[in-house]
């Protein structure tokens, strides 16, 4: 099967990003937590390859670091939004038009009526600042999103006939849940789970930016935003440098996601040919 | 009207029609016949320039002279709609749910005339009165939510005409449709026809419905036509073998030994079923539906019940009763001597199981077919340790090869498909299985040979089989008894020859005359006459 431009390039920006964050855990060009003032705003040369900031830390460095916090973070939000909100989601498509699920659906739509950022403010003042309590933030708003999804592709499934095959067979509510209608809409929160992931990269970087994310020293390209923030008119590559990063990482996780619909769902590859 | 000429066709390379020579002459019936991937729809699709992608065609369709294949896309947008309309199977799809019927009718006239919105909407108003939706009745306003599946096929009618095409095609019209409304639509497309002068090219697999209808049939077989003549001699004739074979299996008759005993294994007592609907008023409680009432029955060991209604009359929320997974609101049903209900022993539960209609809908698709058949084991304790010989054997039972066992559902055809779901239903070796229209979606001769298969597989068994279905005609074939189920209560029951040849309720007479039937004195070959005399 010949694959679509928009994937192979999403794979390829995601590939790039993520491989830089993995490398970073062994390898980067200098130490992020030194800082050297006598180097301080380098421009690109062939020491500092993307030039340094105002404390003389090597920029490549810290975006590879960076890379690292963002993709961490959206990780475990992500992880959190699919642990809790894909059982929620099948319990709720269980129980469809019981109070069970009228109770999880209306709680989910009370979170979903909060602004998020109005949320993860509350929890960094209550908690203080801390990439951990970022990833609170970000993780429970992705509860409603896996639960809401997944109980929309579940209800379809519970319609058809191999659901009722499986009732007859004495299966139960749980039992069906992860037997028949897990794996039937597998494609459905893998697509979500990309386009989460790139929502997340971009809350860690505001929450980093305004100062509720990650703390120094750790690196991340919200508060590499923020710090370069004064120097704009004098030193705009400091700005520019973890704008594109966090652009082209969203990019590339959209394109995925677009792409990966496309390749799992029948329908539109069959609309395609 | 339109002469079809050596026309090929190829998707992607595979060759879909080959040679196909038809003559649609003006004002008369032509009826296509033939089974799934025969390519009758793909000869409309192509008659409507309207095929799929990477399709490639030779040879000609021609109207008024010039070929309808190398007519611009511009041009084709003319056509369509102005002087070919086309109706389709499905009418729950084929129309705009967000649109009004007033709506979908003017829009035809909208985009091919210049007439403005009010002389549009006075045209549509006249069609559909026409097709049977009067404008007191059914206001434009309506919209197809609010239309019952026949009602809907007629607003597609309506939409189709309403230019006074010079050919309607009609793409298995009344397929999807109960025989009461399938005869109105037909008995309404023969009006139209005679009326209007228009000519129809009638897309079906009931060769019944085509001897009724049709002036002209031709029949196809692996995308080419493989006889074609003038109805009635078409069918005395029935020169091509594969003409007999379609024409002996949709009157197919299983050989079926009585094997039936006065001993009941399942007992119905005035069942009830009540679904609460959604409230009218915030006060007062909300009004109740009642979709299975004072149903009583009795089915004995061995014997093959016919279960026969028409959609929504409770047949299948009785089916859902049977097999324990709906509460009754009144009445019992007992099974082995035995309350179905939550207490029901799984033991027990393992002689009753289910074949349901849509073999594509029956199998979870991520799912490979040992563990698909061997999924009823569930109600057992633990998975007897010759699992896997045991679904090798059901297996072998239904006709599918042991190799099928590590393959997915996809693989399958829809016949075969079938054959593993009863596969699914025999493992546990029950006494009593439900055939819920199991045999409605297949082709006639697959049809067949899955009615033999059950025959066998009761002679074997001793299996008593609830027979669910719309389809009088396999009912008879197939059954000792038969229920006569309309709006949630049985209002006929007795033997079956006798219900079918003296029917004593006026809906079940209803039902069987709707029910298209070839005359039968074509079926006699016309030498066989000949020797008579």
């Amino acid at each position: 099967m010949k694959l679509p431009v928009q994937i192979v390039l999403g794979v390829a920006l995601t590939a790039l990003f993520l491989g830089a964050a993995l490398l970073s855990f062994l390898w980067t060009p200098y130490d992020v937590e030194v800082l050297t003032i006598a180097d301080r705003l380098t421009a690109p040369n062939a020491n500092y390859w993307l030039g340094t900031d105002h404390f003389g830390r090597d920029t490549l460095s810290m975006l590879m670091v960076g890379a690292r916090t963002s993709i961490a973070v959206a990780v475990v939000a992500v992880g959190i939004g699919i642990l809790v909100g894909v059982p929620l989601g099948l319990t709720a498509a269980a129980n469809r038009g019981g109070w069970l699920d009228e109770l999880i659906m209306r709680t989910n739509d009370l979170i979903f009526a909060f602004p998020s950022l109005v949320i993860a403010i509350l929890i960094t003042a209550v908690f203080g600042p801390s990439a951990v309590n970022a990833i609170l933030a970000i993780g429970i708003f992705n509860i409603p999103v896996f639960a809401r999804v997944t109980r929309g592709g579940a209800l379809t499934i519970w319609t058809l006939d191999y659901i009722m095959a499986a009732r007859v067979s004495g299966k139960k509510g749980a039992r069906i849940s992860l037997e028949h209608i897990l794996p039937n809409i597998a494609n459905l929160l893998i697509v979500q789970g990309t386009i989460q992931f790139s929502l997340g990269i971009l809350a860690e970087a505001g929450l980093s930016y305004v100062g509720l994310g990650a703390q120094p020293p750790t690196p991340s390209w919200g508060r590499m935003l923020a710090d370069a923030q004064t120097m704009i008119y004098t030193t705009p590559r400091l700005a520019i440098l973890p704008g594109i990063s966090i652009i082209m990482m969203v990019l590339g996780l959209n394109l995925m996601g677009d792409g990966l619909r496309d390749i799992l769902d029948p329908r539109i590859r069959r609309a395609r040919e | 009207m339109i002469r079809l000429e050596n026309l090929c066709l190829s998707i992607h390379g595979d060759q879909i029609l080959k040679d196909i020579n038809l003559d649609i002459q003006p004002g008369k019936v032509t009826g296509l016949v033939g089974e799934s991937g025969s390519g009758k729809s793909m000869t409309a699709l192509a008659i409507m320039q309207l095929l799929p992608r990477g399709s490639k065609t030779q040879g000609q369709v021609i109207l008024d002279g010039g070929d309808m294949l190398s007519t611009s896309e511009r041009d084709m947008c003319a056509i369509r709609g102005n002087r070919i309309g086309m109706i389709f199977q499905e009418p729950m799809t084929a129309l705009n749910p967000v649109k009004s019927i007033g709506d979908q009718v003017m829009e035809t006239l909208l985009i091919h005339t210049d007439k403005s919105a009010s002389e549009a909407r006075i045209i549509a108003a006249e069609k559909l009165d026409r097709v049977g939706l009067p404008e007191d009745e059914f206001p434009l306003s309506r919209f197809p939510h609010e239309l019952s599946g026949g009602q809907r096929q007629r607003v597609c009618i309506a939409m189709a005409i309403a230019l006074h095409p010079e050919l309607l095609i009609a793409d298995e019209p009344t397929t999807a449709l109960d025989v009461t409304t399938q005869a109105q639509i037909l008995d309404l497309l023969k009006d139209l026809i005679k009326e209007e002068g228009m000519s129809l090219l009638l897309i079906t697999h009931d060769l019944a419905v085509v001897s009724g209808l049709a002036d002209h049939v031709a029949v196809m077989q692996k995308g080419q036509i493989v006889e074609q003549g003038p109805t009635e001699a078409l069918f005395r004739n029935m020169h091509h073998p594969y003409t007999r074979q379609l024409f002996e299996a949709s009157s197919h008759q299983p050989e079926r030994a009585d094997k039936a005993m006065p001993d009941p294994i399942l007992e119905v007592r005035d069942v009830m079923r009540e679904y609460t609907m959604a409230r009218t008023s915030l006060f007062g409680a909300p009004p109740k539906f009642r979709a299975v009432n004072g149903v009583s029955f009795t089915l004995n060991h061995g014997e093959s019940l016919g279960l026969v209604g028409e959609s929504g009359c409770g047949k299948s929320t009785l089916t859902r009763a049977i097999l324990g997974l709906e509460p009754l609101q009144g009445g019992v049903i007992r099974a082995f001597g035995q309350h179905v209900g939550p207490g029901f022993p799984n033991a027990l539960k393992s002689g009753i199981q289910v074949v349901f209609q849509d073999p594509y809908s029956s199998f979870n698709p991520r799912w490979r077919i040992d563990r698909l058949v061997a999924e009823p084991f569930h109600l057992m304790s633990e998975r007897p340790t010759d699992w896997r010989d045991q679904v090798t054997s059901v297996l072998h039972d239904v006709g599918i090869p042991a190799d099928a066992l590590s393959r997915y559902i996809h693989e399958f055809s829809g016949g075969q498909r079938q054959r593993i779901a009863i596969a699914r239903a025999l493992i546990l070796r029950p006494e009593l299985i439900i055939l819920d229209e199991a045999v409605s979606a297949l082709d006639v001769s697959i049809r067949a040979q899955i009615l033999d298969l059950l025959a066998g597989l009761q002679k074997e068994y001793g299996l008593a089989y609830l027979f669910i279905s719309h389809d009088l005609s396999v009912v008879r074939s197939v059954t000792d008894r038969v229920l006569v189920m309309r709006a949630g209560e049985i209002v006929e029951q007795g033997e079956t020859e006798q219900v079918f040849t003296a029917p004593r309720h006026a809906y079940t007479k209803s039902l069987i005359n709707a029910t298209p039937v070839i005359p039968s004195a074509w079926k006699e070959p016309p030498n066989a006459k000949t020797s008579l005399v």
